[in-house]
């Protein structure tokens, strides 16, 4: 939590000390340049003269223009077509708008555990691995386990549970299997298993 | 009448006795003989008549001299002194330069030199390469190769820059000139693989072909197999460089090709050879000094089933004592880099432009590199990989760092740091281009008093107007400090936030200055007149986007006589002040072009090129040029 909370921080300077010639409050936005035309010369020229009409006074755009004069322009930087094409850009815009929201947003998912009254809500993308989130997790619901025990009958001690996910197949899967960068894209919400579930889960995963 | 025969025959005798002029008996340029429809214009009245029997003598003696004489502007310095200077001269010159192939006419240069072997011509303006010139333009080679079928059977060696060249161009090429022995191709477009076919079948000395970075367009049905049409005999090829042509080879007819080239030096194969194939290749002709290497990573497809193991490629530059230049990279695999280690402390140029590298993988390389002199990279290797190269290439001379992402906005791993690390390292560098998103005065201020040999500086901070990243000053100081101290410099690119300041510095201290590019540069129409009354030896001026405008514009009036050309887009420009340019200097052609769509009732002017004209304006020109 901490963590998340810092870099947000750090980010927010960032941008206030960045030298921009833009009035302040205008934020130009993130986007990569459209991926360049390649194929036809015909294509190129449509597209120059169109770009050429909008970016023809680039230092008499005022700041509701901002936006549109940061939009690529035609030959810049000056890079030979035959170089540009060499490194096709790296995301498809509508791809890098999605993860620069997604980046923006964080990523948070419910986190249910058994038992519990209510429910709570983590940041995925502040932890590194399963270690921490495992850890994050028991310090959120250390409240409920005490009281977990006297209520369970037929289950060992407390300390017996699972956490599970629930993947974007619909499928509830045991957290841990999978590489953290995968986990992360594919888990839409947590679940804390407790006791006899648990060991039936257990058994199954091992029979 | 005798006295002109005479003339003749020791015309021929001495001809027969110098070297490098062949065994032609065309005659000399007199007047007597031929009656060519090609001699009748001139500049000086009749320079063509035959001078008496001891002015020719004279004459003769001259050309014995002057055919030593290479460096064009010296010729052109003696082509001044008197007309007779000026027959021996255009007699002797062997290589003909034309810089704008629209200030001269083929007829007219033809005319003049009569013996040339090779040309070099240039058409389109640089800002072409960045899509700024439309289409269609202009600057074909058709009329240029119809008249030297014509006028110079005996032609050796062509070299094209931005022009249009057409499959069909290439075949009367090919058919044209029995000797025919050198064809680069720099920049061009129109032309495919059956011209390439042409070429290749028929210049049956061809000892060069070069083609680099041209636009080789190909509908996919109409590929031809032009490899397979080299003769089947030994052939003469010295070079050979295809890195451009994008359709894939026949690997097969290229090995046996390879094979029969004795005489083969420099090969630069495109990207559809793959590392396997390479092998082959070096196998084949150990004695390269030039190699190109192609995607240098393994294509499934191509090799079969099985890996190329790295220790044999390794074997394989081993063997290839002789290189001193590599290239290619296009895919880079990292673990083959590895493989090049033997070569590298031999190398003298290395481009690895085109390969996606980090620090990491730079480093063991470049680290054995002592006598590198020419330095390409991506500016992936971040300031990290540079400092590798200024700690070890201490005869660098020439370094072009490229972006990765050649974006505005985009993250550059390379910055001031870097900058300042070369000049630290690279005290003998001459030419410069960097692309970077960081830069600061004092890395450019420090590079200036580093390196005392620079003579070209590029540096290109990809967001526009943005100034040094630590002081928030313009940049002005630091290109400012460039013109300042490095005296030779003769070529310069601005870019950053740039006042009318820099402008100044650069008109008094860039007095050697030939070429400027300037780009989202400057406040006022104070810049543009800085620049053309300072820079007296100002050659060619390339301006897009800044805030410059007719009072600029006619400022410039007294040099651009002086001038290959002026080329401007994206200003402040009216046809008002175009077209009183294009009223006070007759000789220049003011050529002014913009959309498609242009609006005639329009006064603002998109896109600017003039330049200085023999000829007046060119015939062939496009719906959407407009000569003043």
């Amino acid at each position: 939590m901490e963590a998340a909370a810092s870099s947000v921080k750090d980010g927010g300077d960032l941008r206030d000390t960045e030298l921009r010639l833009g009035l302040p409050g205008t934020e130009a936005p993130e986007k990569p340049a459209a991926p360049s035309t390649r194929g036809s010369k015909r294509a190129l020229q449509e597209d120059d003269d169109m770009e050429s009409r909008a970016n023809s006074r680039p230092l008499e755009a005022d700041s509701g223009e901002a936006p549109a004069a940061k939009a690529q322009i035609v030959g810049w930087p000056p890079i030979r077509s035959y170089r540009r094409n060499s490194f096709p850009p790296r995301k498809v815009e509508s791809e890098a708008e999605a993860e620069a929201e997604a980046e923006a947003a964080g990523l948070y998912v419910k986190v249910s555990m058994d038992g519990a009254p209510y429910l709570r809500k983590i940041d995925l993308k502040v932890y590194k691995g399963y270690k921490e989130l495992r850890e994050a997790m028991d310090n959120m619901f250390k409240c409920f386990t005490q009281g977990e025990v006297s209520r369970k009958e037929g289950c060992s001690s407390g300390s017996e549970s699972a956490i599970t996910y629930e993947d974007k197949d619909g499928d509830l899967m045991l957290v841990g299997d999978v590489p953290w960068e995968m986990f992360i894209s594919s888990c839409r919400r947590l679940r804390i298993m407790k006791g006899c579930e648990v060991r039936g889960l257990r058994t199954r995963q091992y029979s | 009448m005798t006295e002109d025969c005479d003339g003749e025959e020791k015309d021929e005798e001495t001809r027969r006795w110098s070297p490098g002029q062949g065994s032609s008996s065309r005659g000399g340029g007199s007047g007597a003989a031929a009656s060519s429809p090609l001699k009748t214009r001139c500049v000086r009245g009749r320079v063509d008549q035959a001078p008496p029997f001891s002015g020719q003598v004279l004459e003769n003696v001259l050309e014995n001299v002057l055919q030593f004489l290479a460096c064009r502007r010296d010729r052109n310095a003696a082509s001044l002194v008197c007309r007779s200077w000026y027959r021996a001269e255009a007699r002797t010159r062997l290589e003909l330069f034309i810089g704008n192939c629209y200030a001269v006419s083929p007829a007219r240069a033809l005319g003049r030199f009569r013996c040339a072997r090779a040309l070099v011509l240039k058409g389109r303006p640089r800002f072409a390469d960045f899509n700024l010139v439309p289409v269609g333009w202009g600057a074909r080679f058709s009329p240029w190769v119809a008249a030297m079928a014509a006028a110079y059977p005996w032609l050796e060696r062509v070299c094209l820059k931005r022009m249009t060249v057409s499959d069909a161009d290439l075949a009367l090429l090919a058919r044209s000139f029995s000797s025919f022995r050198d064809l680069t191709l720099i920049c061009c477009d129109g032309f495919g693989t059956p011209g390439l076919a042409a070429v290749a079948e028929l210049c049956r000395n061809l000892r060069v072909l070069d083609l680099i970075d041209n636009d080789v367009e190909d509908e996919d049905e109409e590929v031809v197999d032009w490899i397979s049409r080299f003769p089947e005999t030994a052939t003469r090829l010295e070079s050979l460089s295809f890195e451009c042509v994008n359709c894939p080879v026949n690997f097969a007819a290229l090995e046996a090709l390879v094979a029969r080239s004795p005489s083969l030096r420099r090969l630069r194969v495109n990207q559809h050879v793959s590392v396997g194939q390479l092998r082959c290749l070096m196998v084949r002709t150990p004695q390269l000094t030039h190699l190109g290497t192609g995607s240098f990573e393994t294509v499934p497809a191509a090799d079969g089933a099985a890996e190329l193991d790295v220790a044999e490629l390794e074997s394989s530059f081993v063997a290839s004592k002789s290189l001193v230049c590599l290239s290619g990279f296009r895919m880079v695999a990292p673990e083959y880099l590895p493989a090049i280690y033997p070569v590298c402390t031999g190398l003298v140029s290395l481009n690895l432009s085109y390969a996606v590298t980090t620090a990491e993988q730079l480093k063991p390389v470049v680290l054995q590199c002592h006598n590198l002199q020419t330095f390409w990279v991506l500016d992936t290797v971040g300031d990290e990989g540079l400092r590798a190269v200024a700690k070890t290439c201490k005869h660098l001379r020439e370094l072009r760092v490229f972006p990765f992402e050649a974006t505005e906005d985009s993250e550059s791993a390379v910055s001031d740091a870097g900058l300042m690390a070369i000049s630290e390292g690279c005290q003998k560098l001459r030419s410069i281009l960097y692309f970077c998103q960081r830069m600061t005065n004092a890395a450019v201020v420090t590079m200036s008093k580093n390196c005392q040999e620079l003579v070209v500086f590029r540096l290109c901070i990809m967001g526009r107007h943005r100034p040094d990243h630590i002081t928030g000053e313009p940049m002005d100081e630091g290109f400012g400090a460039i013109v300042m101290n490095c005296k030779k410099l003769t070529r310069l690119a601005v870019s950053g936030l740039l006042t009318d300041k820099v402008f100044e510095y650069i008109a008094k201290h860039g007095k050697l200055v030939r070429t400027l590019s300037v780009a989202f540069a400057g406040n006022s129409d104070l810049s543009l007149r800085y620049v053309l009354e300072g820079c007296h030896k100002l050659q060619k001026l390339e301006i897009r986007d800044s805030p410059f405008g007719d009072a600029g514009l006619l400022s410039g009036i007294h040099h651009y006589y002086n001038m290959r050309f002026l080329w401007m887009n994206s200003c402040k420009l009216s046809l008002r002040g175009c077209k009183e340019v294009a009223q006070r200097l007759p000789r220049l052609v003011v050529e002014v072009f913009g959309d498609h769509n242009k609006d005639l009732d329009s006064d603002a002017v998109e896109k600017l090129y003039l330049y200085r004209s023999l000829v007046g304006p060119r015939d062939d020109v496009p719906s959407f040029v407009k000569i003043l």
